[in-house]
């Protein structure tokens, strides 16, 4: 458990050299993002569903504008100019995202659709291939469900059998009930970093130190912790990594899988077609290399171009102050909605990112949903593609508040007086 | 905001937090579920039948606000109906909450669910007001699978 608070308390003493974040202007970087002038209902926008997509800055939005205005063309099948050009932007972003989660080789970095494509691309292509009859699968009763079917999928296709690492009413996984379940059949180990339900941060160096003792590979979800965690691939030792462009503040339809090239060398072709081949016969066909042999077909290049600009432009505030910021923030949310009178706060663990769940007591969190809805406030309220989470605390849904660096404690604020309201009309 | 305090109005909120014939029936003709996977409402319906009448009717379940009202003032509406009656009722209520019904200008035998005719400002709570209706159709139709509203 040691390590897993290394980055909080990074965070701590960077908030204590720095002072209570004077030197990060929020006011100054709400200004990069346009929708967040806009109003809803009437109401200025008070955008607290980050865990469900992020806002973009204006240097984002322009690039895509840009590069369709003046650079666009196919990647890598073109001799002329812009296709060269169009070919430099796209793997050049890939160098930015190698650096952005020190990754060895640009070859480790594979383009997918998100963390969902990422997560079925190992399930199918390293799943079908090296998980057999009877081999356990290892998962987390917190995991969003993209990272639970792709592995119920496998285990049904294979015979493979699904293992749930528990938790306790405080949304912390229960480690000793985890290393009871690494056994020889232990083949594959796959955990969120950061619970999209609860906002609890996983210690995933200890998860894969334990699961890597019984030579099983780990995934990490990093669909939460890459917008809000400093993440060093090589320093957690994890095999794949997988997360989404449009949850850093890039475009949607675009993410990236990371994994460890001894295993992605090894992992046969996921999706067939233009760009993943070297050589092809109707006799024989032959696959080109990494990263190219996973990544099939005319990629998303506007979402490659649009996730290198966000990179840059999250690595220019710095992941630490972000992360110091949001922090703040989150304490902050948790002691003003935590202390109001019929809020009850689903996900209190010790180690937590930019989530605060909650329900009222007598209301659905549809119905709190609407309210806030009705006073320009966006919060997410449902079961957040986690219904065994929901399952677990009993509770039919949450209403979901998760903070990005952008958001504000005026925000947080009023956020607590439409609870307020909420309260009063269902009085 | 006068549209919210349309959805929310009093009746509504009166009949969320004391909803009619909230209860299983003993002896039910028919009992039908009714799901709304997207936030999680549900309920069982317990229908008593007699003949073509509704005799007696009861549910159960857990939801939103507005689910929850809809299905208690579906019950008493319900009650003494035929078949016939009700579905005429289910296709009106579904058409109101869509949009596709005007109650103030069209012909209709909404009578007091007409309050509900906000919901059509409101797409993404359409299906929580729908629900019980969509449950009570299907149990007039013999279903025997739970329905959804997807």
């Amino acid at each position: 458990m040691q390590a897993a608070y290394e980055t909080n308390e990074k965070i701590k003493s960077a908030n204590e050299t720095e002072g209570p974040s004077p030197a990060f202007d929020v006011n100054r970087i709400r200004e990069d993002f346009p929708i967040l002038k806009r109003e809803v209902h009437g109401r200025p926008l008070v955008y607290l569903d980050n865990a469900a997509t992020s806002q973009k800055p204006q240097v984002v939005i322009d690039a895509i504008n840009h590069y369709y205005c003046a650079d666009n063309s196919n990647v890598h099948r073109g001799v002329h100019y812009l296709s060269q050009l169009a070919t430099q932007e796209y793997e050049g972003a890939r160098n930015k995202i190698r650096k952005f989660i020190n990754a060895a080789d640009t070859h480790e970095i594979i383009y997918t659709s998100g963390t969902t494509g990422g997560i079925n691309l190992v399930a199918a292509s390293y799943g079908r291939k090296f998980i057999k009859e009877g081999d356990e699968i290892i998962i987390s009763a917190m995991e969003h469900h993209a990272n639970i079917v792709p592995w119920q999928l496998l285990c049904e296709q294979t015979g493979a059998v699904l293992r749930v690492i528990p938790m306790n009413d405080d949304g912390e996984l229960l480690m000793d009930e985890y290393e009871k379940m690494l056994c020889p059949r232990t083949k594959f180990v796959a955990v969120a970093y950061v619970s999209n339900a609860l906002g609890t941060i996983n210690p995933v160096r200890r998860i894969i130190e334990l699961a890597h003792s019984v030579d099983a590979p780990v995934l990490i979800d990093g669909a939460q912790s890459a917008p809000h965690l400093k993440v060093d691939v090589r320093e957690l030792d994890c095999d794949f990594y997988a997360f989404s462009g449009h949850k850093i503040c890039g475009p949607t339809g675009i993410g990236v899988l990371y994994g460890k090239a001894e295993l992605l060398n090894v992992m046969p072709p996921y999706q067939g077609g233009g760009d993943m081949i070297a050589t092809v016969t109707f006799e024989k066909t032959t696959y080109n290399t990494l990263p190219w042999k996973l990544e099939a077909g005319t990629p998303n290049i506007e979402g490659v171009i649009g996730m290198g600009v966000a990179i840059d432009y999250l690595e220019g505030i710095g992941l630490d102050r972000i992360a110091a910021y949001e922090h703040e923030l989150l304490e902050y949310a948790t002691e003003v909605i935590g202390s109001i009178k019929g809020v009850k706060l689903i996900g209190t663990a010790r180690e937590k990112a930019s989530v605060l769940s909650f329900t009222v007591d007598h209301v659905h969190p549809h119905d709190v949903g609407t309210i806030l809805d009705g006073e320009g406030i966006a919060v997410r309220a449902g079961h957040h593609c986690a219904q065994p989470v929901m399952q677990r605390f009993n509770v039919p849904a949450t209403a979901r508040a998760s903070f990005a660096f952008y958001n504000t404690k005026e925000e947080i604020d009023a956020l607590a007086g439409a609870i307020h309201r909420v309260i009063e009309v269902f009085q | 905001m006068a549209d919210l305090n349309e959805l929310y109005q009093q009746v509504i909120l009166d009949h969320n937090k004391k909803p009619r014939n909230f209860k299983p029936l003993e002896h039910p003709t028919v009992t039908q579920v009714g799901h709304n996977p997207l936030c999680g409402d549900q309920l069982t319906l317990y229908l008593e039948l007699d003949g073509d009448v509704v005799k007696d009717v009861g549910f159960q379940g857990s939801g939103c606000a507005i689910s929850k009202a809809s299905a208690s003032m579906m019950t008493t509406a319900v009650k003494g109906k035929t078949k016939e009656e009700v579905e005429v009722l289910f296709d009106e209520f579904h058409r109101m909450v869509k949009g596709e019904l005007d109650p103030e200008t069209e012909a209709n035998h909404l009578g007091r669910l007409k309050i509900f005719a906000g919901v059509r400002e409101f797409p993404a709570r359409v299906k929580c007001a729908s629900l019980s209706w969509h449950t009570v159709h299907a149990a007039m139709q013999g279903a025997s699978q739970p329905i959804s509203t997807e």
